[in-house]
Formats: structure tokens, sequence, C-alpha cells
């Protein structure tokens, strides 16, 4: 079995974001009964995973924490779990936390990766997703990070915005090219029922932007960047040679991870599970010597099919065509999809193209 | 003993054949009213539904008169459908007498006057009854003029009558009771029974629904159907009430039916005579001959893993309808399947819906066709109802396809749409009638292909429901027939191959690329639609591909709702058939033939 990923989701965030229905928790006195909720989750599962090749600390807002609780956490991680010794470890940063002394303070824990949600380079964009840090501040974020030496800085972006124009997009890239980043993810904004920009939605007071400039945004996107010389190896992720993302590689090639935290997923290989969503309710079970799991499903071989489909049009590892099964037809859609320009077959490979990652979604569905 | 009448009732649809029925029922008392429903006689829910009657009843009425006089009424339902019309012709040579049944604010209609002519050849005494009197638009003076001239029966006999209101019915009796003849009685002759319908029953096997002309017929008699030369044992012999009444007999002039033993009703041939094996009659009733199908269509099954299933309905399917006929049959594009043959196209989608609803199939059902007629250069001629058999046209020196003469009711002035419509279907040598003033009795030949499809369904649209349609095969005329095939993203999908008139080969081809152009839906990649002869591509139509589908995250939390929504999906496509790279709806088959062009 490949190594794992360990994820801890951190649920803590100084406010909420327009567009984010992520579980969080603005009330950050309870870190410290969750910080030891997350540790009593960790030893349950000691014995279920090999080790980890990778850590990610995602959220929510780690750098919400203070460094004595995020210190005490990842201090308590090493100690429990094997990781190995090229560990891939990532923490999700905002940028108005990253201070001097914070940069420095990851640093010195071993963070070798940095997503930092930058989210826009356009204050008036900011402003709009409910940000608390300007254009500039995450600017200044990038290079202080540049300076501390981190192996791998990596920025989140998102676009598609109501009523932004190509321009207006590709200025916010452009600059963020500028910056000393490895790695870009590069969302389009889903208008989730359960976040702020959702109702604003239902109410009419904002418009979603049409599928063709959707498109026209994601195929511009792709190809500046691949011009600029990076990977576009997942429907929303680029990275430079060498720095595409490890853990969150595990996600779509079938690997194996173990989130801890409330709302985490995790998956041995056979089985996924899913914590509950409230942090109260995730406190309450563990204190009370309870599994906080809420659901879970072992996946026949007919669902793994599935899910090695959904997930391989994603990237550009693609699905290996042997590996298909039960799918009438199979050459003629392997050579329509070729025709089209929707996928290439490269080894042995399906692979999908720019066009094809479009698609990803309904490629599945020709082949079951 | 009662005195028997045997009768049975004309009507165009929606005339209120069921509801007089139903009044029949109730006046003479058989069924209580708790039993009681309407449309008592139609049985199956499609029947309800489409307010038609499929399979015929048939039912014994006891009726006293004012003298005491006790009378066994037999009534003889009959299908009411141009497709059936071998079937009422039996149902009727049954009867001494008929009641014809028209709407008063309608008039008389073109299905109702075919099938009174067949009555008259049969010499039935006949009975207007004119119906729906208590409707405000009720014309009685208008139909009675139409039964004088278009019909040339005596108005002054017309019985009024409003069977909803169950005003009439009681007059409607005694003119039964005193102007039909009771059948004759010679039960010393060698039995002779008319066969006029044949119904399956699980218990029990083939019940025999039939008129003794001669003799008797008891159980533990041995009977010999005069087409075949079957033998059975006769188990049970009765008449029919609300259901089967077991008697010890039934002799010349009765209406009942038989059980023997017979597996299904493909054994038994409407129109048959029954004798007996051990003292047969000399010679046949007349007027038998086999039904043969003249519209076809091929059933495949939607997954191939539910092909066994299919096989195992049309076997059941077809234990209670002799007319179907089908075999084996298999399409490059949709696999294993069935040729079927079938009297018409309500016939068709009789068969279609009845196995989809009681066996809960989902299969594909491919354009119906005619049979036509290829004359090769080697001098032999083929006969072709498959496009997929169309002989290589090099070879082909004459075509032919069936023809019919379509004759059409409808009043004066939807005239010009008729005639438009007709003309659109290669209607020729049209002649024009005018039985009644305002109304015109229009009749064309046309080639049955032309009407199989949508037809009548125009027709009635055309003319708000007035016109009317009745037609009778009158053989193969030459035309220039070519095989046109459609091709979807390069792929030819040969169950959606038609034989057309090459005059209308264009209109056909765009037609069918407009049509599949809205049921296939959107995919990742464009979808070309061709419709070509030969090689050459005469109407093209195109499916735009999808701009984009993919949602920007999928993370550890993301996996299994989407795998779910997926799965989801993937059920809905179970009523898809893959060809090529292409998923097609079930429907689209069929659904090809239900444009309009205007």
């Amino acid at each position: 079995m490949s190594d794992s990923g360990l994820y801890v989701h951190i649920p803590f965030c100084r406010t909420r974001c327009a567009y984010c229905d992520f579980y969080s928790q603005t009330d950050l006195s309870l870190t410290p009964s969750w910080l030891e909720a997350v540790k009593r989750e960790a030893r349950r599962h000691k014995e279920r995973f090999s080790s980890f090749d990778s850590l990610y600390l995602g959220g929510g807002t780690p750098t919400t924490l203070t460094p004595s609780h995020l210190g005490d956490l990842v201090q308590f991680l090493f100690k429990e779990f094997p990781f190995q010794e090229d560990l891939e470890f990532t923490v999700e940063a905002n940028p108005d936390d990253l201070s001097r002394d914070y940069v420095a303070f990851l640093k010195g824990l071993g963070v070798n990766r940095v997503s930092v949600g930058i989210q826009s380079l356009d204050d008036e964009a900011l402003a709009f997703l409910r940000r608390r840090h300007s254009a500039e501040q995450a600017e200044m974020a990038v290079h202080r990070l540049k300076e501390a030496g981190f192996h791998t800085l990596s920025a989140d972006l998102i676009y598609a915005l109501p009523g932004q124009t190509e321009k207006a997009w590709l200025r916010t890239l452009h600059r963020a090219m500028d910056l000393p980043l490895d790695h870009l993810s590069c969302y389009q904004l889903t208008f989730e029922a359960n976040s702020p920009l959702g109702a604003l939605l239902r109410r009419g007071e904002i418009r979603k932007p049409g599928t063709e400039t959707e498109r026209l945004l994601f195929l511009a996107t792709s190809s500046l960047l691949e011009q600029e010389g990076y990977v576009h190896y997942e429907v929303s992720n680029f990275a430079r040679q060498g720095r595409l993302c490890r853990h969150n590689l595990k996600y779509w090639d079938g690997s194996p991870y173990l989130g801890l935290g409330p709302s985490a997923h995790s998956f041995d290989g056979k089985t996924r599970w899913w914590n509950t969503r409230s942090i109260h309710r995730y406190m309450e079970r563990i204190f009370g010597g309870r599994s906080p799991v809420s659901g879970k499903e072992i996946l026949s071989q007919e669902k793994r099919h599935m899910e090695y489909l959904l997930l391989g049009f994603r990237t550009i590892l693609g699905v290996n065509v042997d590996k298909i099964y039960n799918t009438n037809n199979l050459d003629i859609i392997l050579k329509q999809l070729q025709e089209s320009g929707l996928a290439a077959l490269k080894e042995g490979r399906l692979v999908p193209t720019r066009e094809g990652f479009l698609h990803a979604d309904g490629l599945p569905l020709l082949f079951s | 003993m009662s005195q028997i009448r045997n009768f049975s009732v004309i009507a165009h649809i929606d005339h209120g054949k069921s509801t007089l029925a139903d009044r029949l029922i109730q006046i003479t008392g058989i069924v209580n009213e708790r039993q009681f429903r309407d449309q008592i006689l139609d049985s199956m829910d499609l029947e309800r539904e489409r307010g038609i009657t499929i399979k015929s009843h048939t039912i014994t009425l006891p009726y006293a008169d004012g003298a005491g006089e006790r009378y066994a009424l037999n009534l003889i339902d009959t299908p009411g459908h141009v497709d059936f019309s071998y079937e009422v012709s039996r149902a009727l040579a049954s009867c001494e007498g008929v009641l014809l049944l028209v709407d008063a604010s309608q008039g008389v209609q073109a299905q109702t006057l075919s099938n009174l002519f067949m009555a008259m050849e049969h010499d039935l005494t006949i009975i207007p009854v004119i119906n729906k009197i208590d409707l405000p638009s009720a014309d009685i003076q208008m139909v009675k003029d139409q039964l004088d001239s278009e019909l040339g029966l005596d108005p002054d006999t017309a019985v009024l009558c409003s069977a909803k209101e169950g005003t009439g019915v009681e007059e409607i009796l005694r003119a039964i009771v005193e102007r039909i003849p009771g059948p004759a009685r010679n039960a010393q002759d060698p039995l002779r029974a008319l066969i006029f319908d044949a119904r399956y029953d699980s218990f029990r096997g083939v019940i025999v629904s039939c008129r003794l002309f001669d003799g008797i017929l008891k159980a533990g008699d041995v009977i010999r159907f005069m087409s075949h030369g079957k033998t059975y044992r006769v188990e049970e012999v009765g008449i029919f009430r609300l259901n089967r009444e077991p008697v010890s007999e039934l002799s010349a002039g009765e209406v009942g039916y038989i059980i023997a033993g017979i597996k299904t009703v493909s054994d038994t041939r409407i129109g048959d005579t029954i004798t007996l094996d051990g003292r047969a009659a000399a010679e046949a009733l007349p007027g038998f001959k086999e039904v043969k199908p003249v519209v076809f269509s091929s059933l495949y099954p939607i997954s191939s893993e539910d092909y066994e299933s299919l096989v195992g309905a049309l076997e059941k399917y077809k234990l209670n309808d002799a007319a179907l006929v089908y075999q084996k049959d298999s399409s490059a594009a949709l696999g294993q399947g069935f040729r079927c043959g079938f009297l018409g196209l309500l016939h068709l989608e009789i068969v279609q819906e009845r196995l989809e609803r009681e066996h809960n199939l989902s299969f594909i059902m491919t354009v119906p066709s005619v049979q036509y007629q290829f004359t090769q250069s080697d001098g032999a001629t083929v006969i072709v109802d498959n496009p997929q058999y169309y002989p290589d046209p090099a070879t082909i020196v004459i075509a032919a396809e069936p023809f019919i003469r379509a004759t059409i009711f409808t009043p004066e002035r939807y005239l010009g749409a008729v005639m438009k419509l007709c003309m659109e279907r290669r209607g020729v040598n049209a002649r024009f009638n005018s039985p009644a003033p305002g109304r015109l009795e229009v009749t064309y030949d046309m080639p049955l292909a032309e009407v199989i499809v949508d037809f009548h369904d125009k027709l009635k649209s055309i003319t708000q429901g007035y016109g009317s349609f009745d037609y009778e095969l009158t053989g193969h005329r030459e035309g220039n027939l070519v095989k046109l095939d459609f091709l979807v993203n390069g792929e030819k999908v040969d169950a959606l191959s038609l034989i057309v008139h090459s005059d209308r080969a264009r209109q056909w081809a765009v037609q069918v690329c407009d049509r599949l152009k809205e049921e296939i839906p959107r995919h990742q990649f464009k979808i070309a639609i061709q419709g070509a002869i030969g090689g050459k591509i005469i109407a093209r139509s195109t499916v735009s591909a999808f701009r984009k589908d993919v949602t920007a995250k999928c993370y550890g939390g993301d996996i299994t709702r989407k795998r779910k929504l997926l799965e989801k999906q993937k059920k809905g496509k179970k009523r898809m058939k893959m060809v090529g790279s292409v998923q097609i709806p079930q429907g689209a088959f069929v659904a090809v033939l239900k444009a309009d062009y205007e």
C-alpha cells in the first residue's frame, strides 16, 4: 500500500467568508478542548494506517491557532504517528495571520509547504468575498514566506465572480504570477447553498456568471499558466514541475488518508468514513468515549470503479484503459473522445485535455 | 326455454357504446348496484383510459317482456377500431341484429359506416339508436336525415336515448326482442359453432367464445377445429354473465363459451368453425380467413440482460393475442430482439403498452413499417417488412408498396385541409360524395405506409375531432422506393432505417434528423446526425456539446457526494441505448415519427 496522508481539520475562523460552507467556528475559546478531542481521536486510529508521507493542516483557518496550540498539536502528531523522512507538511494560511513571527514559527515547526488563501488580488473582489486582507497584504505575506525559505508556496485564487470580466481576472492572475509561487489553486466560484453568497443568489441580489463565461475564463487561466511553465495537473490545480501537491493527489489517486477533527473524511483503501460536522457534537462524542464518525461506507468494486473514473478524469493521471470495465463500445468512445479533443491516449492511459477537464463530471458516465 | 336474441352494438368511439352496455346490464338486473362500476365490460385499465374496447366482452342478459315471455339477450361486444375489423366481422356474423348507435350531436362517422355495411352484408336487422339526446348540442333531426339519406335507413325506426341518463333504454330492449328475429335452432344437425373471440385464462386455458349455428355441445364432447383439424375434449360449456356460468349444454342459436384444455389462443382462429369430431359437419361456416399483420416493428430490450424477460413477456402476451406474430431479429445497433407483426398501429400501441404495464418492461420499439415487394433482376420477388433487409438497390427491377382505399368523413368546412393532408401523404384518385348537407365522404387511394404513422391523429386535429377515417387494403402498387439510413456520429443506426418513397425521402430525412436532435440529450461532445440514401447525405442536424459540467473542488468530503450523483445519473441512463458513443433515449426510436411537418 502506498503511504498515507494525514489531514487535520482546524475548524476555526476569525470571520466567515462569503463563499464558504465548510464547517468553521468563530468562537476561538473552544480551541483547548478541541485540541484535546483531536488528540483522543488520533489515538483511536493509531494502528489503522502504516506510515504517512504527507501532513496537511486545513480548515477553517489553521493560522488562527496560536503558536502554542498549533505547536502542541504538531508535536503530538509527530510523536503519535510514523512519518516519512521526506514528509510534505502543508499548512493553510490566511495572509493577515502571517506576521514575520508567525512565519518564522511555521518554518521552525517543520512546515515545508504553505498554501496561502489569497483568493484575489483585487481589493473590490476581496471585499465582495468578505476577506479580511487587502491585495497588498497578501503579496507581502507571500514575499515574507519566500524569504523564510519554504520549499513550496501555493496560493488559492477564486475567479468567475459575478460580473467579473476576463480582463479583471487576468489582472489578478498576472499579479499572482509575479509572486514567488510554485503552485496555484484556481477555483471557479461555487455558490454553495449554505454560504452567504448562496443566500444573496436566492434573493436575486447577485447573478451567477453564465456557463460560457466560466468556460472561457477556465480556458484562459489554463492556457496562460501553462505558457508560464505551470502544469495543469488537476481541474483547479497548477504547479511548477515537481511541486504537485502530494497530499491532494492522494484524494485523486485512491491512496489512503486519515482525517481528524470535525467534518474530516477518511479513506483506508476500502472504506470511507466521515466525522460529525459540528464541533460541539464532535467533542461531546469523543469526551463521552464514543466515535465521532457520523457515516461510513464500504466501497463495492462497482463504486470503486466509479470513483476511479470520476477522480481519474479530474487529473492528468487520467485512467488506465485496461482498468475500465463493463463498458460497451469502449473503442468507439475512446476514438470519439480523442477526435473531439476531450482526452488523449498516452501509454495506455486516457488523459483529459484542457477541454476535457471542463467535462470531468460527465465523462465517467460514458464508461459505466 | 327462453327465446334468444343475438345482437351487437355498432358505434363510433365516444358515441356511448360502453355506457349503453352499462345501462342494459343494470336494467336487466344481473348485477346489483354495489358490484356496478362504469364501463363494466371494459376490464383492462387501458380500455378505460382510452375509452375503447380492445378485447370484446360478451354477456347474456335475461329479459322478460310485458307478456311474460322470457328472453336471453346475447350482447356480443365488438372491438371498436379499424385494426380489428375482421374480429368485428366475425362478431357480426354471430348476430341476427345490431344496434346502430349514433351520437345525436356528431352524427354518423366513417368507422360506424364500415361496420354498418358489414352488418348489412350479413343481412342483420338494424335498429338505429340516437344517443346523447340530453346534450344541448343534440340535433336529432340532423341525425335522422343522415340515417335516411346516407344509410338508407328508415329514420322513423330510430330509438331515442340517453344512455347516460338511462332514458330510452327500455325502448331499446323492446326493439331488440320485437324487431330482431330469433336465431334458427336446428339442434339436430351436426355441430357448427363459430368462434368470434378467444381469451386466455391462466387457470383454465383458452376460453373460446362462440355462437352455435347447428347442433348441440356439452362437456365431454370431442370437438374439432375445422381449419386445422385439431381436436380437444370439452371440459365445460357455459354462458357469460358478468362471470362465466357453466351450463349443461349449448344448443343451436345460443352464444356461450367452451373450455377444452386449449393451451394458447393461437390454437384457436377467430372465424373458425368448431364441429364434433365424431359427427362432423360437411362444411365449415363461411367467412373464415387467416388474419395477417400489416404493420411491423422491432422490439429490443434496453439492456441485453433484459432479453430473457422480453422473451417471457412476449410468450405470455401471445397466449391472449393471436393476432400478434413475432420472430427473432437482430440489429447491429440494438442487439438481439424481435420483429413483430401487428394488425395496425393501434394494435401495435396496445401491445407496446400492455407489455410495458403488465410485464414492467422497458424496451425500444422501432419505426413501424409495412410490407414491401421487390422484384429483382433474377425475376424473384422478395417481401420485405424490415428495412434492414432492403435488397441491393442495383438488383431491384420493380418496387411496390401496399395501398389502401381511405374513406374519410368530414364536415365540408375542413375539406381543404383534409385534401391537403391526403395529398401530402401521396393520396391519389380522390372521389367525393355528399351523403348529407354540409358533410362529405372523401375517398383516396393512398399508400398504407403514409397512414400508419400519425395520419389518424393528424386528421383528428385538422378537423377538430369531426373527421373520421376508415380504410381497406387494395393491394400493392409500384413506386420508387428507397432506403433511408440515419447515422449518429458516423455510426449507422440500423434500427432507425426506413423504406420510403423517393418523393418523400428528403422530407422524412429532415424530419427525423430534426426530431433526433430534440430527443438526443447533449453529450460532452458534438453529435452529428445525418440522413442518407446509399452513401449520399441528404439531411443533417447537430446536437451541440455541453459547454462545461465540471465543479471546481473535489477533496475528501466531495468524493462520496460526487459518486452518488453519478450513480443517480447512471440510473437515469437505463432508459437510454448506447449507439457507438452516443446515448439515445428509448423514446427517440418511435418519437422520430411523431413530428409535424407543417
